[in-house]
């Protein structure tokens, strides 16, 4: 599949890429790996796999019942823990997932909270950010050392007054370098806002980019960080 | 739980690439009769005594451990090809030969569950870690050439492993050689001292709160 090196803003729908995976015998557990890695290196919060999370619960539930009714139908036990070890690699893989955005929201709970990253999380992660992670951080911040500061160094966002923007906000680091492989051709990318950093991406190739030239190439599913 | 990993340099945890390397495709060759396998992971089997039928790593080492199967080395793991590899990877100084992503793991986990079904058990190991060595040499010398012009390194056919090694110390350095580069770094040399933080320079920030 030779995507065109020219419109590189095409951006491919969640159902389009589900039907294509499906199409190349790509399993669920598949998708959620390739989920978990980029978003394991990926500085910052990527879009939440809302439809991929939801097949893959169900799927592990539909085996935990059929692993439970093999067990009582005293089914071979080496079947069954074959079925368990199953379950278990995608449970894991399920779980970490999950984790590791919970501890990116924890970690930059304010700048996504305040940015469109905001967007990207899912109702439950948006709710875990907003009460379990904002509103206690800030109330302890506040209770322990802020109440206690003269004025004008009480922000939670701000160093003091006379800082004109929220500066006291930790925020990801995009300038950072990541590992990715691509899977097609991609071909001449422009690493640099000046334009004078081209690379040729050939399929299957292997490089150290800034993470924020490739950024686009990430959520459109063209490039895998690994 | 298999050691969650620290997100910040070390992104995936030496058994975390393991996992994902289990997940590869082998051969075995089973000695008992079952029924096809529809798990979440794919459709395996069904299986019969003494004919060959693929499936991923963690199944074969699974039934291996039990007696159930042999497992086929693959293809890639001949003494032959091996050697063909290594003299290769001795010649090019540069470029690293195209072995299997997760060739270190898969092989580590053959030589640990399997060790019984790899002809020429030795020499195949002691090929394995002179590649291994000769490759990561490699590596570090490629180290020694990052520069602040550096935007991109291109390391085709680098191993997931060797990815993962290597990780922590190219990041530090291209960031690091990124960040002085910068021509906001050049311009303004960083004043020392209580000047207050300069918010209209979106430059190089201040790190008030070193994470």
């Amino acid at each position: 599949m030779a995507s065109g090196s020219g419109s590189g803003s095409e951006r491919w729908s969640e159902d389009l890429e589900t039907e294509v995976a499906m199409a190349m015998g790509t399993t669920d557990v598949e998708l959620l790996k390739r989920a978990w890695r980029n978003e394991k290196a990926a500085p910052e919060i990527l879009q939440f796999e809302a439809a991929l999370v939801l097949r893959a619960r169900e799927q592990i539930q539909l085996l935990e019942e059929t692993v439970e009714e093999f067990t009582e139908n005293g089914v071979d036990d080496l079947v069954v823990s074959l079925y368990q070890m199953d379950l278990d690699r995608s449970l894991f893989l399920l779980r970490s997932y999950l984790r590791i955005r919970l501890q990116k929201i924890e970690k930059y709970m304010i700048h996504i909270s305040k940015t469109n990253l905001w967007n990207r999380l899912s109702e439950q992660e948006q709710r875990f950010a907003k009460s379990r992670c904002t509103d206690i951080m800030e109330k302890h911040l506040e209770q322990s050392v802020l109440s206690r500061l003269p004025y004008g160094y009480q922000s939670i966002l701000k160093q003091s007054i006379s800082s004109e923007e929220d500066d006291m906000v930790p925020e990801p680091q995009l300038d950072t370098f990541v590992f990715c492989k691509t899977k097609h051709a991609v071909g001449a990318f422009q690493l640099d806002d000046t334009g004078d950093e081209i690379v040729d991406l050939v399929a299957d190739d292997l490089y150290v980019l800034r993470y924020k030239s490739i950024r686009g190439l990430v959520e459109s599913g063209r490039i895998d960080l690994v | 739980m298999a050691g969650q990993s620290n997100p910040d340099l070390s992104v995936f945890s030496a058994p975390e690439v393991e996992f994902l390397a289990e997940d590869e495709m082998v051969e075995i060759v089973p000695n008992i009769r079952m029924e096809a396998l529809n798990m979440i992971c794919g459709d395996f089997g069904p299986f019969f005594p003494q004919i060959a039928s693929k499936v991923p790593l963690w199944l074969a080492v699974a039934l291996k451990k039990r007696g159930k199967c042999t497992i086929r080395t693959p293809e890639w793991m001949s003494v032959e090809r091996l050697t063909q590899v290594l003299e290769a990877e001795r010649e090019s100084s540069r470029e690293f030969q195209p072995l299997p992503f997760h060739y270190v793991e898969i092989s580590r986990l053959l030589f640990d569950h399997a060790h019984d079904d790899i002809p020429d058990l030795y020499m195949v190991r002691s090929l394995i870690e002179d590649i291994r060595d000769v490759r990561f040499h490699k590596v570090e010398t490629g180290l020694e050439t990052i520069s602040g012009r550096t935007h991109a390194v291109k390391l085709k056919n680098l191993s997931a492993m060797e990815v993962n090694i290597v990780r922590p110390f190219m990041v530090r350095a291209l960031q690091a050689f990124y960040r002085h580069d910068s021509p906001q770094m050049i311009q303004q040399p960083r004043t020392m001292g209580g000047s207050r933080p300069q918010a209209v320079d979106r430059g190089p920030r201040r790190d008030l709160r070193p994470r």
